[in-house]
């Protein structure tokens, strides 16, 4: 399939997904918007995982961040439930770099699972911060938000809520994918490939490594910014380690180094525990199978399964061949 | 066990959502239907607690044939894992989905105070039966006019036994409790009594809730103090007194309500025996209502009631009174909210009627762990025997509403510890 077909076949299932929109009930529309919102965080650490090869752990820390600004922001000083909210959004971002910038410092040096376990314990200490630092935080209470912002267009109303979160969905994956597709995301998806071959031609991989880090950082408070204004509550429950498993997951279930892979995958996630959750009490069980028979029959996610047929395909075409010469001799 | 899978699992989210879309086009509720949500914990581990919950409601529902005065009552579960953020997320979902006319639950103070705001958001009646977060029915309250308690504040019954614990003659006490706003607020509640009528706390501990070994912390009680005062919750509940007493503990030992409530009284050892605690039910209690509800209780679950299960049965039982009082027709929210607040009621924990900001006035009971037989139970067990009941107590205790809403919520800084050393 030709890169233009695939672009065509993302913005037609975009423009499918806004016009069932228009058609969905108001519980419908809020777990879509919640889709939506950790499709951006999945996205962000595809970055991470899918193309440069480092397995983060700690993805819920940037998504924290920017959410628990949002909210301190709002109820502190009543600032960002105006037109101030783009101000809110953009220092959200820069939270989630400026966050994602100093624990880079102490993850890039290690890869594999070193990595991965550092970046969770860098998470944990942001969740640790979220539970702990009452004054700020209100602890294990969290915060409650007082609204959604209203410049003119309020934002309380979910469908209007759903179109600025859909609009910057679609943008994060727009940057996203020019970034992937740019010389620096080649050099990125080199050093998944061989860090140490990218080194010998002459790359700063460290460097590489590190702004990765730090977009997969900005990217994910720009998420938290949305949950915040989503739910109406940050609680250190969101901050959690189970919510960077979730990501991780996501990913990796829609398949790694795809970009839409990630919000296949949150959409699948979001969909089995907000929805199969209320519908039968072993949902767990379900998401544990999906993920189980993901990692045995597609490596490669869902996002892996058009390319799996071909491959099936291409070999059963042979041995067809050979059966009907072996029946005419 | 509570839902039907209505539409074949779809294969993509946004199959699914068409499917979601187009089974809610099935209209909302009819006009004799009265749809309830109630929130617990059905994993994790407060599940045990949010089984007794669902059950308390569930048994009123069953007794009365799930018929509210014509009304047809349709109960819909969800589990809120113990999490106030999922518990949002579902009341999310049984208000925008399901359409109740009200969300009732929440088990953890915190989940109460992320609750309370989406009743106000989505006008939609919250009645936290369990949720006992202070600030609820106090300096929030104007914030929250669909909410309706029917249960406590924290510190509701610990006033009383501040008083209580004077009575007795303890001058010092330490207090030790779970590290979260119920923790702060029953203790403080406590401290505030207590200290009002002379005692002194010289030291507060505060584990982490949910926390599985004291080791680390009962070394640190001070040996010069007269009593414990402690506050558990859950599984810590069995878990202290066991390892309090295996350090040789002596001190006389009394608790917040849910340290010995009857959710996991009768797994705990002799050791906690001769214990005290205060709350406003006891199963123990002995008035012909509750010897018949324990005993219809522990018939159908097969265990003796707590008073998370029967804080939901007595719930149920006034909602009931509602709608008979309307003929089986929903009243609307607002006015829903205003006939329960002026309700007077005699239910299973004993006479109750609400204050003006919608929380229950009600009598206090202080209960000493013994072990007997009870209502016709072969085997002797362990009960919380009432004491000594304080009649129609109020969340502001004798200090007057305009007096304690001066102050602040009790917290881990208020009151301040001003004998600790």
């Amino acid at each position: 399939m030709s890169e233009r077909t695939k672009i065509l076949i993302v913005v037609a299932a975009l423009i499918v997904l806004l016009i069932v929109m228009q058609f969905a009930s108001s519980f419908v529309i809020l777990l879509v918007t919640q889709a939506l919102v950790f499709a951006i965080l999945a996205m962000s650490l595809d970055i991470l995982l899918g193309y440069t090869g480092l397995p983060s752990l700690g993805q819920a820390a940037y998504l924290g961040v920017g959410a628990y600004l949002t909210a301190i922001l709002a109820t502190k000083y009543g600032f960002g439930l105006g037109s101030s909210f783009w101000a809110v959004i953009v220092l959200g971002i820069l939270l989630g770099a400026v966050t994602a910038a100093i624990f880079g410092l102490f993850a890039i040096r290690a890869s594999g699972v070193y990595f991965l376990m550092i970046t969770l314990a860098l998470g944990q200490c942001v969740w640790g911060l979220a539970y702990r630092w009452n004054s700020l935080t209100g602890g294990d209470n969290g915060i409650n938000m007082p609204g959604r912002p209203n410049f003119g267009i309020d934002l309380a109303h979910d469908m209007t809520f759903f179109y600025v979160v859909f609009g910057f969905f679609v943008a994060a994956l727009a940057a996203l994918y020019l970034l992937v597709k740019s010389p620096f995301g080649r050099s990125l998806v080199g050093i998944r490939e061989s860090e140490l071959r990218m080194r010998i031609l002459g790359y700063n991989t460290w460097l590489h490594k590190y702004i990765a880090f730090i977009i997969a950082g900005a990217f994910g408070g720009l998420a938290g910014v949305l949950w915040a204004f989503l739910n109406g509550l940050v609680s250190p429950e969101d901050v959690i380690l189970t919510t960077s498993v979730d990501a991780l997951l996501m990913v990796v279930l829609g398949g790694p180094g795809t970009l839409v892979g990630g919000a296949i995958g949150a959409g699948v996630v979001v969909f089995l525990r907000e929805y199969l959750s209320t519908l039968v009490e072993w949902w767990q069980y379900a998401l544990g199978g999906v993920y189980v028979l993901t990692i045995l029959y597609l490596p490669g996610g869902l996002m892996g399964i058009p390319e799996r047929i071909r491959q099936r395909r291409a070999l059963s075409a042979p041995a067809e061949q050979a059966k009907a010469v072996s029946v005419s001799q | 066990m509570l839902r039907r899978l209505t539409t074949e699992l779809p294969r993509s989210f946004t199959l699914g959502a068409v499917a979601l879309g187009i089974g809610l086009a099935s209209g909302p509720a009819g006009a004799e239907e009265l749809r309830i949500g109630f929130l617990a914990p059905m994993t994790g581990i407060f599940a045990q607690v949010g089984k007794d919950m669902s059950n308390g409601f569930q048994m009123y529902l069953d007794e009365v044939g799930n018929d509210f005065a014509g009304a047809k009552v349709v109960f819909i579960l969800e589990d809120g894992q113990g999490k106030p953020p999922v518990n949002v997320r579902k009341a999310e979902k049984l208000i925008r989905q399901d359409k109740v006319h009200m969300f009732i639950g929440g088990l953890l103070a915190s989940t109460g105070y992320a609750l309370a705001p989406v009743s106000t958001r989505l006008k939609t009646v919250y009645i936290p039966s369990v949720a006992a977060a202070d600030d609820l029915t106090q300096r929030q309250a104007s914030k929250y006019p669909y909410l309706m308690r029917t249960g406590w504040t924290s510190s509701q019954p610990n006033h009383p036994f501040g008083e209580w614990a004077c009575a007795q003659g303890y001058k010092k006490i330490v207090t030790i409790g779970a590290d979260y706003a119920f923790g702060y607020e029953v203790v403080g509640g406590f401290q505030k009594a207590f200290e009002d009528c002379g005692g002194k706390v010289i030291q507060k501990i505060w584990p982490p809730l949910g926390t599985k070994d004291f080791g680390p912390f009962i070394p640190t009680i001070k040996d010069d103090a007269d009593a414990i005062f402690t506050l558990m919750v859950g599984p810590m509940s069995l878990q202290f007194p066991k390892q309090l007493a295996a350090s040789g503990n002596k001190k006389p030992v009394l608790g917040g309500g849910t340290s010995y409530d009857e959710f996991v009284l009768p797994s705990m050892g002799d050791e906690s025996i001769g214990h005290y605690s205060a709350l406003q039910y006891s199963a123990a209690l002995e008035t012909p209502k509750n010897e018949a509800f324990v005993k219809k209780y522990r018939e159908k679950y097969g265990k003796v009631p707590s008073y998370y299960s029967e804080t939901n049965y007595t719930t149920a039982q006034m909602i009931h009174e509602i709608m008979k009082k309307t003929g089986g027709k929903w009243p609307g929210g607002e006015k829903f909210v205003q006939m329960l607040a002026g309700l007077k009621l005699d239910t299973v924990r004993g006479p109750v009627h609400f204050d003006e900001l919608r929380n229950p006035v009600q009598n206090v009971y202080i209960r000493k762990v013994e072990k007997k037989k009870m209502f016709g139970f072969p085997d002797a067990e362990l009960w919380n025997v009432v004491v000594k009941t304080y009649p129609d107590v109020g969340q502001f205790w004798k200090y007057g509403k305009d007096k304690f809403l001066k102050q602040p919520v009790y917290s881990r800084d208020f009151p301040p510890c001003k004998y600790c050393e």
